[in-house]
């Protein structure tokens, strides 16, 4: 099962926050992570985390330095700021209500689950 | 025929990794949008997605393509760094793209070089007809160089005749403001008009910079860091081309050849406003350049002008009789501060606005308070000079200039 890119695009900004929440990675690393923690079924476009990660950034809700490699490469690691952090529990509120309300619905309508509240939430 | 053998005849894997990931790296950096880190950035990411890949046994060149693949259309990718940093977006509309290549590149050149010209040999003219009446020529100077420096940033950014005939009519009107104005002779309301001036349709030629009287607003800041980044380069034509003027003017006189006064009569004349459209040609052309050099030199001077600024502090403080100071000392500390207010406003207008603070911006709070006391420290002598007497240009300048540092210490904050 592939998710849906809308769904994906929705759930970026809070599985990047929570991924930093736990320390600090660079972008390749919280890549492979969404991918571990997905089971591979969240297709991103490597290349577009990465504006994502400087629109946070702009935004104070993480803070980026540079470091280096055990190889000499100049690497750019991420780390969550306390604004950041107030997001994601923000963002894990919402998720929370809008998962509440799909199994609501499930529920209520069995066999006639309406997926589409997701993609407008 | 074991394994071994068969995976050998690849030569020296690494280099040709190392090859393909430079020229994927040359192509990025031409991507508008892209910075140096922000491929820095995506280039680790590569190098770190081919050595997984390679560990589940892809060879080389199928990592290369399926980390590549993976990153995504780089022209998608760009465009979407490019919407995340809007305010880098200027370059684009600015620079040529990288794909228009050399032709376009040396139809800049020649265009540059066109105008650079047409400047000279203006003031050539205009030198030799005016020789006889050298206020006239000052307070014309800037009049017969500014609408070649127009004419390239509207060659450069096609701008309407509207735009243009608008600037054009404000120049004209203020060179005949000029030139009706009953200076008296050598007096110094002459002297302070021929100053400004340059200054006044510099910041009038900031509209075609920008595009147009609507774009002014939203681009007066890199009009800014344009400014500094030209005198940057301007003062390393100035450097280059004086050196070599001396050296052939040695040999020259080694020989015993006559020059008489070939400097001031053709080659300052030729020079001076030439340079001027050939600086703002190159900020634009190799704008990675200056934008490296730029901000280094600025970092390098903030600390040794506060430096000088807490030097000469407790100097003007124990002189004592300030009172008897005379124009020329207060003219040269207007100096310092347009020299303090240029400094800051180029380095802010060059800084990222993204960067967290760091102790540069400290550094400059400091400029700015050092600024500001020895300008706290000189009033007595404004206010001395200026005292009940009736206003007068010189005057109305030195005091405006004087208050002016404050002002700019806030409003450099907020502007962005």
């Amino acid at each position: 099962m592939r998710i849906d890119k809308d769904l994906v695009a929705a759930s970026a900004t809070p599985l990047v926050l929570g991924i930093l929440a736990r320390g600090d990675q660079h972008g390749y690393a919280i890549l492979k992570r969404v991918g571990q923690l997905s089971g591979g079924r969240m297709a991103w476009t490597d290349g577009m985390l990465y504006p994502l990660l400087h629109r946070l950034e702009a935004a104070g809700h993480i803070s980026a330095r540079w470091d280096s490699t055990e190889n000499g490469r100049r690497r750019k690691v991420y780390s969550i700021t306390t604004s950041g952090r107030a997001l994601l529990a923000d963002r894990r509120e919402q998720w929370a209500v809008v998962a509440e309300a799909l199994r609501a619905v499930g529920q209520s309508q069995p066999g006639a689950p309406d997926f589409r509240l997701a993609a407008t939430a | 025929m074991s394994p071994q053998t068969r995976r050998d005849p690849a030569p020296r894997p690494a280099e040709q990794l190392e090859a393909l990931i430079g020229a994927w790296r040359r192509h990025a950096l031409g991507q508008r949008g892209l910075t140096s880190d922000d491929v820095g950035e995506l280039e680790d990411h590569l190098r770190e997605q081919i050595a997984d890949l390679r560990q589940t046994g892809l060879d080389q060149d199928e990592a290369f393509l399926v980390a590549i693949k993976r990153l995504g259309q780089l022209d998608a990718v760009s465009r979407e760094f490019a919407r995340q940093h809007s305010d880098r977006l200027w370059k684009q509309l600015v620079l040529p793209p990288a794909a228009a290549g050399e032709r376009s590149r040396v139809r800049d050149m020649a265009g540059a070089v066109g105008f650079g010209a047409g400047a000279g040999l203006t003031v050539l003219v205009a030198w030799r007809l005016l020789r006889a009446d050298e206020a006239a020529f000052a307070l014309n100077l800037s009049f017969f160089v500014w609408p070649w420096l127009v004419g390239y940033f509207a060659w450069r950014r096609s701008l309407g005749w509207k735009t243009l005939a608008s600037l054009a009519a404000v120049a004209a009107g203020g060179a005949v403001a000029v030139n009706l104005y009953p200076f008296a002779p050598g007096g110094s309301t002459l002297v302070l008009t021929a100053l400004h001036l340059p200054l006044a349709l510099w910041f009038l030629a900031s509209v075609a910079y920008c595009g147009g009287w609507a774009r002014l607003r939203s681009r007066l800041m890199d009009f800014v860091r344009f400014s500094g980044e030209l005198v940057v380069y301007y003062l390393l034509i100035a450097l280059g081309g004086g050196a070599l003027t001396a050296l052939a003017f040695a040999i020259l006189s080694a020989v015993g050849a006559r020059h008489d006064d070939l400097i001031g009569n053709v080659i300052l004349p030729l020079g001076v406003p030439g340079a001027l459209i050939v600086a703002a040609w190159l900020v634009e052309a190799k704008q990675r350049v200056i934008e490296n050099i730029a901000p280094v030199l600025a970092k390098v001077f903030t600390p040794v002008t506060m430096v000088m600024l807490l030097a000469i502090l407790p100097v003007i403080l124990s002189s004592g009789d300030l009172a008897r100071a005379g124009r020329e000392q207060l003219i040269l500390f207007d100096a310092v501060l347009i020299l303090v207010a240029a400094l800051l406003l180029y380095t802010v207008s060059a800084r990222d606005p993204a960067a967290p603070p760091g102790p540069l911006d400290w550094l400059h709070l400091g400029l700015v308070g050092a600024a500001w006391s020895a300008r706290t420290a000189v009033r007595p002598w404004w206010t001395s000079r200026s005292g009940p007497t009736t206003p007068r240009p010189s005057r109305a300048t030195q005091t405006a200039r004087a208050t002016g540092t404050r002002p700019q210490g806030w409003w450099w904050t907020r502007w962005r």
